[in-house]
Order: C-alpha cells, then sequence, then structure tokens
C-alpha cells in the first residue's frame, strides 16, 4: 500500500463533506418549494409542465396517493422503454443499424433502469441505439433518481410535520428533483466530461487505421450526456460494457474522482436537508458520521486487499509486489479502483471502473458486503437516505427495548406499526436475495450462467441477486446474465428491492406525519451523539452479518481460505 | 388508479422531450462547437489518415513497437466490445493465460512488470506504467537500430505523473509513445 492511495481515500472523504452542506441547503430550499437563483428560468417550465400535466402543485397527498403515483409513473416508464427497445430499428438515430432488443433483455432492461438499479443484462456498444440510449435510458436515469429523491424527501416530512396526513405531492418533488437539482448539474458535468475527453456525438464511430495497418472501429456517441447523469443519479448504468472502466466514460484520474463525488453528492446532501427540515442539524450530521465509519473501514480493507497478489497471478508467477492489476486501468491504479468499487456500492450506483469479479478474494466481498448492508452509506439518492433511516428507527426500537422505554426518534413515538413496516422494508431485499442465491446455485439454468467454477463461481451468483434486489447494477461480470432464467429472476429481484422498500418507507411517513411531536425530556434517548451512531453502525452491522453470515462463508470466504486454483 | 395516469403519461412525454431529446442535443451542440476534438473521440490524424484515438489502446504486435496489456476486448482491443476478462481471482483460466502472454516476453513471467501481464478493465487501457515501457526498451531498439538511450529518453518525455500527487499512477500513452518513436525515424538524418 502507498501512503499516497490512503491520502486519497481521506482526501475524497473530507470533499464529500464539504459538498454535503451547501447540497443539503439547496436540496432544502428546493422542496421547501423557495425560490433558488435558478427560479426565473424555471419557475415558467415548471408551472407549465404541471398545467400541462393536470397537477394541482398547492395540493398535497397522503402516503397513499404519493405511492400509487409513484407505481403509475415506474409502470408507464417501463412499457414506455421496453417499446422503445422494440422499435429501435424503425426510429432514426441507429448508425450501427442495430435489431430490436431481445424481449427479455428489454425487459430486464426497462425494470432495471426504472428501479435506479441499472443491470445491464446487455453489452451498450452492441445494443442499443443512440435514440435509446438518450431517450429511453437517459431519461430513465433522471427520472428513477428523481423518483428515489422524492421518496426521500416525503419520508423526511413525515418525521418534519405533526398531526397531518399529507407528506407531500409526488408529481411536485419528482418534477423538482429533475428540473433543479438533476438537469443544471449534468448540465455542468456533462461540459466538463466533453472537455476531458468524453465524446458526446451523434456518429456512431470513429473509424480509424492502427499504426500497425489494422483497422480499428471506435464506438462513440452521445456518451457525455449519459455519463453525467448515471454518476449523479447513482444510475450507474454505463454506456459502453466496460461502464466507467472504459476511457471514453471516464478519461482520466481527474474525471474519475468528480465522478466518485458526484455519486455521493446527492446522497450526502439528503442526510444534511433532513437535519435542517427536523430543525437540528446535528441529527443530519450523525446519520452522515455512521455512514463515514462503515464507509472507511470498508474502503481501507479493500485498498489493502487489492495490494495482495491473487492465487492465480502466484501461480503463474507475477512479480507480487504491485497487487492484482487485473481488470484495472492503469490510469487509477489499486487504490482508486477499491475506491471506486466502495463508493459505487455504498450507495447504489453501480459504475465500476475496474472489474469486480476479477478483485481479490476479499477484496470483491466488500463491494458485496457494501450492497447486502443495504447501500445505506450514503446510499443512493434518496434510496441510501430512507433506507439508513429504517435502520434508525430499528436500532430506536432495540435502545428502547434495552431500557424498556417507549422508543421515539426525533419526537415521534416510533410504535408496533412503524417497526413492523420497516421491518418489512428490512428484509425485503434480503429475501430476494437468499431466495433468488438459493434457486439459481441449486438448478442448471442458474449454473449455467458461471464464468468462474467453484466458491466465486457461487460469488457471481449472490452478488448478482444482492445487486438486482440492492438495486446496484454492478456485477461479478462474468456471469452471463442475458439467459430466461436471469432476467426474469433479476426483474422480480429488483421491483422487489424497489417497491418493498419504497412503498412501507411511505406508509411509515404518512403514519409519523400524522403523529404529534412530543417535546425531549430528559428521558430521552439522544439521536445526534456518539452512543446512538454507534449504535447504529452496530445494528447495521448485527443485522447484515446475521442475513448473510453463511452465504458470504459460502462464496468469497470459502475462496479466500481454500487458495486453491478452480 | 386512474386519476394518476394523466400526469404520468403527460410528465413522461414531457420529461423525455426534456432530457432525453433538448438535453443530450444541447449537450452535442456545445461539444462539437465547444470541444469538436475531443466530442468527437479525441482522433490522432497522421498523414491525413485516423490512426487511432489518443484515448484508446490498440493492439501492437511487431517488435518496433511497445506493446500494450493483454486486451479482453473482442479479439483484442476491439473498441466496438470493450470488455475486463472477468477472470477471478483462483482462476486457472487466468493463471494459463498469464503464462501464455508471458511467452511472448520470452522470459521468467516474475521479470515482466504484472500490467504487461494482466487485463486491463475495459480491454481498451491506452496506458503501460513507465517500468513496462522501459522493460521493452531493448527490443524497440534493436529492431529499429536505435540508440537504447535515445528511446529511454523517449519513454521519460511520455511519462504522465500523477495529479497533486495523489490522482493516478505514473503511465506512459503506448500509441503516443509509439507515434513519437515513429516520428524519430522519419526525421532527417
Amino acid at each position: 500500500m502507498k501512503i499516497e492511495g490512503w491520502i486519497l481515500i481521506f482526501v475524497f472523504a473530507g470533499l464529500v463533506a464539504l459538498i454535503a452542506r451547501p447540497m443539503g441547503l439547496y436540496l432544502a430550499a428546493v422542496f421547501a418549494g423557495r425560490r433558488t437563483w435558478l427560479s426565473p428560468v424555471l419557475a415558467p417550465l415548471e408551472r407549465g409542465f404541471y398545467r400541462l400535466g393536470g397537477v394541482k402543485d398547492a395540493s398535497e397527498q397522503d402516503w397513499k396517493g404519493y405511492a400509487a403515483s409513484l407505481v403509475m409513473f415506474s409502470l408507464l416508464a417501463t412499457l414506455a422503454l421496453f417499446a422503445l427497445m422494440q422499435l429501435q430499428h424503425l426510429l432514426p438515430l441507429n448508425p450501427h443499424g442495430f435489431g430490436p432488443v431481445a424481449p427479455n433483455v428489454a425487459m430486464n432492461t426497462a425494470v432495471s433502469f426504472v428501479t435506479n438499479t441499472n443491470w445491464q443484462a446487455y453489452s451498450g456498444e452492441s445494443t442499443m441505439s443512440h435514440l435509446t440510449q438518450m431517450a429511453g435510458l437517459t431519461v430513465q436515469n433522471f427520472l428513477s433518481a428523481a423518483a428515489g429523491i422524492a421518496v426521500a424527501v416525503a419520508f423526511a416530512r413525515g418525521f418534519a410535520r405533526r398531526g397531518t396526513g399529507q407528506i407531500g405531492n409526488f408529481w411536485v418533488d419528482m418534477t423538482r428533483a429533475t428540473l433543479y437539482v438533476l438537469l443544471p448539474i449534468s448540465i455542468l458535468f456533462a461540459i466538463y466530461l466533453m472537455a476531458s475527453g468524453v465524446p458526446q456525438t451523434l456518429a456512431g464511430s470513429l473509424p480509424a487505421t492502427t499504426l500497425e495497418g489494422v483497422p480499428q472501429d471506435i464506438a462513440i456517441g452521445p456518451v457525455a450526456s449519459q455519463e453525467a447523469i448515471k454518476m449523479l443519479g447513482t444510475n450507474g448504468g454505463g454506456f459502453f460494457n466496460a461502464n466507467s472502466a472504459h476511457p471514453f466514460e471516464n478519461p482520466d484520474p481527474w474525471t474519475n474522482l468528480v465522478q466518485m463525488l458526484s455519486i455521493f453528492a446527492i446522497g450526502a446532501g439528503l442526510v444534511v436537508m433532513f437535519g435542517r427540515m427536523v430543525g437540528d442539524e446535528r441529527q443530519g450530521w450523525a446519520i452522515l458520521a455512521a455512514m463515514c465509519a462503515l464507509f472507511l473501514v470498508g474502503t481501507g480493507i479493500a485498498y489493502w486487499s487489492e495490494t495482495q497478489i491473487t492465487p492465480a497471478l502466484m501461480s503463474a508467477g507475477v512479480d507480487p509486489s504491485l497487487g492484482n492489476m487485473e481488470g484495472k486501468e492503469v490510469r487509477f491504479g489499486l487504490s482508486a479502483s477499491a475506491l471506486f468499487a466502495a463508493v459505487t456500492t455504498a450507495a447504489s450506483c453501480g459504475a465500476v471502473n475496474a472489474m469486480h469479479d476479477s478483485f481479490t478474494a476479499i477484496g470483491g466481498m466488500i463491494p458485496l458486503v457494501n450492497i447486502l448492508a443495504g447501500e445505506v452509506i450514503v446510499g443512493g439518492v434518496g434510496a441510501g437516505f430512507y433506507g439508513i433511516l429504517l435502520f434508525a428507527i430499528l436500532a430506536i426500537f432495540i435502545a428502547g427495548l434495552m431500557v424498556g422505554r417507549t422508543p421515539a426518534y426525533l419526537g415521534k413515538k416510533i410504535e408496533a406499526r412503524e417497526v413492523k413496516l420497516a421491518v418489512l422494508a428490512i428484509l425485503a431485499s434480503p429475501l430476494a436475495i437468499l431466495i433468488g442465491t438459493a434457486i439459481a446455485a441449486s438448478t442448471d439454468a442458474g449454473r449455467a450462467g458461471i464464468l468462474n467454477p467453484g466458491p466465486h463461481g457461487f460469488s457471481e451468483i449472490l452478488y448478482s441477486f444482492a445487486s438486482t434486489a440492492g438495486n446496484n447494477g454492478s456485477a461479478f461480470g462474468g456471469l452471463t446474465a442475458n439467459t430466461d432464467f436471469y432476467t426474469y429472476a433479476h426483474a422480480i429481484a429488483m421491483l422487489a428491492g424497489r417497491f418493498l422498500v419504497i412503498i412501507p418507507a411511505l406508509a411509515i411517513a404518512g403514519s409519523l406525519a400524522a403523529k404529534p411531536t412530543a417535546p425531549a425530556s430528559v428521558g430521552t434517548f439522544p439521536t445526534n451523539g456518539p452512543l446512538f451512531i454507534g449504535l447504529l453502525a452496530f445494528v447495521i452491522v448485527i443485522v447484515g452479518a446475521l442475513t448473510f453470515l453463511p452465504a458470504l462463508a459460502v462464496g468469497p470466504v470459502a475462496e479466500a481460505t481454500a487458495n486453491t486454483l478452480n | 388508479m386512474l386519476k394518476h395516469v394523466r400526469p404520468a403519461l403527460v410528465l413522461l412525454a414531457l420529461f423525455t422531450l426534456l432530457t432525453g431529446l433538448v438535453y443530450p442535443l444541447a449537450m452535442t451542440g456545445i461539444g462539437q462547437a465547444a470541444f469538436s476534438n475531443r466530442a468527437n473521440g479525441s482522433p490522432i490524424v497522421r498523414d491525413g489518415v485516423v490512426v487511432g484515438s489518443s484515448l484508446i489502446g490498440q493492439q501492437f504486435t511487431r517488435p518496433e513497437y511497445f506493446w500494450g496489456r493483454p486486451s479482453s476486448a473482442g479479439q483484442g482491443y476491439d473498441a466496438r466490445s470493450s470488455s475486463g476478462s472477468n477472470l477471478g481471482p483462483s482462476s486457472q483460466a487466468l493463471a494459463d493465460r498469464i503464462k501464455v502472454e508471458a511467452e511472448r516476453y520470452g522470459v521468467p513471467a516474475s521479470d515482466i512488470p504484472p500490467d504487461l501481464l494482466t487485463a486491463s478493465g475495459s480491454g481498451l487501457d491506452p496506458h503501460i506504467s513507465p517500468a513496462a515501457a522501459q522493460f521493452q526498451l531493448a527490443r524497440v531498439a534493436n529492431a529499429r537500430g536505435l540508440q537504447e538511450d535515445v528511446v529511454s529518453s523517449l519513454i521519460d518525455a511520455h511519462v504522465e505523473t500523477p495529479s497533486l500527487g495523489i490522482l493516478g499512477e505514473d503511465r506512459v500513452n503506448v500509441l503516443e509513445l509509439n507515434l513519437a518513436l515513429d516520428e524519430l525515424g522519419r526525421a532527417p538524418a
């Protein structure tokens, strides 16, 4: 390990903390409906959208209405995206003349992008027309992220309000998230990426003749516009198969740093926004501190592990001093690759700048564990925030049991209904992961997809269900995922991981918003100090460990300890 | 549920227009106007011929060129099918592949800089480490009939270092180095 690698990791964490506050204040202003400096341009556009859509922006919804709007929006978006992929051969902007996407892959992809997963059972540059990438995938990169932010805001309102059943208006929150947050930042980001070498053209290829006289057809396209929102919206679905390892998606170490920061920017900002909304910013920073502790531990282990040589490299006689460079890019090296892997799985992004399948056994286990922990370390835009608050409710409940007091969080009594809903939401993804993995590992259809035999093959399956149910989208990419079995199984996992979390979360928000807020007393468990931070991190680790240790033992732990080739 | 259909349909259509057409097309306009070379894939033109992209690695097999890393993109540096090998840490297939790669250099694997034996994540990595370039110095100089110190200083001139000391690794762009080598040969004696 090099000192520069560690400095990078800590500098990164510091930069995230610096971004969190201005972002949080801006988000708080946007979702409170206050004027921002972009309002003169965007407010007329926003009003026009509402008028055409018949949205009464002054009227709010209860949790059921909010959830119904979100589900209907997601359903129509899925159908539209599926149709676009089926019809792309008839539509313009298809320079390579790609045919319609195979129906099972198109279904899987439509679900994947609408649920903010961006699991990719296809290879972008050889499957999707430019129109599909722009008007289909890029659009859902925006809207699925906006929907996630909307849910997070509605959830925060549950704590901030009292005595009302209303938690906001989905259409307004979703529209504001897109217009005021995602689109302006994406425009700046895309311009920066273009200046750094990310292509942005309607042409399909750059034909070249190499120095040795061989033709090289270089795929290009409207990459920068998609890349920006891919990172900012924690989507992670690459224009190219190799994702952010591809030099056209991530040309240099600077773009790599900015991409990592953009994954965390909104997620960290939402936590600060939450603190502002409940009237105590320290509440938000306490949550962020718990996240940060878990993040640094995981990242450190991953970095250390990647500096070790793997059994495969060792057996081939490779010089062990430089660690594991299989699947990594020279311009990023070990620390920036390990850090990116931890960031992309701590949030539910799923972009990769190195191939996780080729990581060391332990180095590859860290991203897996980050996903299994629920992607609550900063988390995806929105999803990570309501995810960690679900854990916070559980932590408060456990603390209440220990001291024999009715648990309360931010003045809201946490009662049976909230705890049941929180547990349902927390267990939805693990159930989908473990059941899906069990079925795949015990059927021929499931085992047929494995690239690497032995324990690593099991890890490939486990990672795929973790990634889909966790709405992450990264992969142990060796798994052949475009088969009927996996496209349907993963689609079910993605839907469960999205809606069986969002709907209970909204139900909790509605239930909390209706409660009165009790003033803090001497008996109140403080939720802005180190005791709570420790308890929260502890609950996340315990729930994850109890659920997944057996599966991890069969996969990465077995591989790390066996030390034999398969 | 029906009352949710109209806003869902209308907003989906409007946002498809805005974020799916207006935004990417506006970015394309800006890119083409302001960063024409980069927005079109950073092509390198020599004698009126596009010889590659400065960001994309290409296959080199001749002794007079520096070679890049092993590539799992198609048959090797296929820039229409980027990919890593996805071979795992205890993969026999990976160990076997490395042994074959090592034979290309005619020395034991332990003497070869590891980036020349491991495939990149994209299969299109344009870089190798400075050590990997120095390692190939004798072969390249010999094939071209050049003094080793001439080629060595050319390598040194092409080393990119980490920004601010922490961002990135020491690296050499293989295509640009090879282009410079060719230029060296063309220079008037």
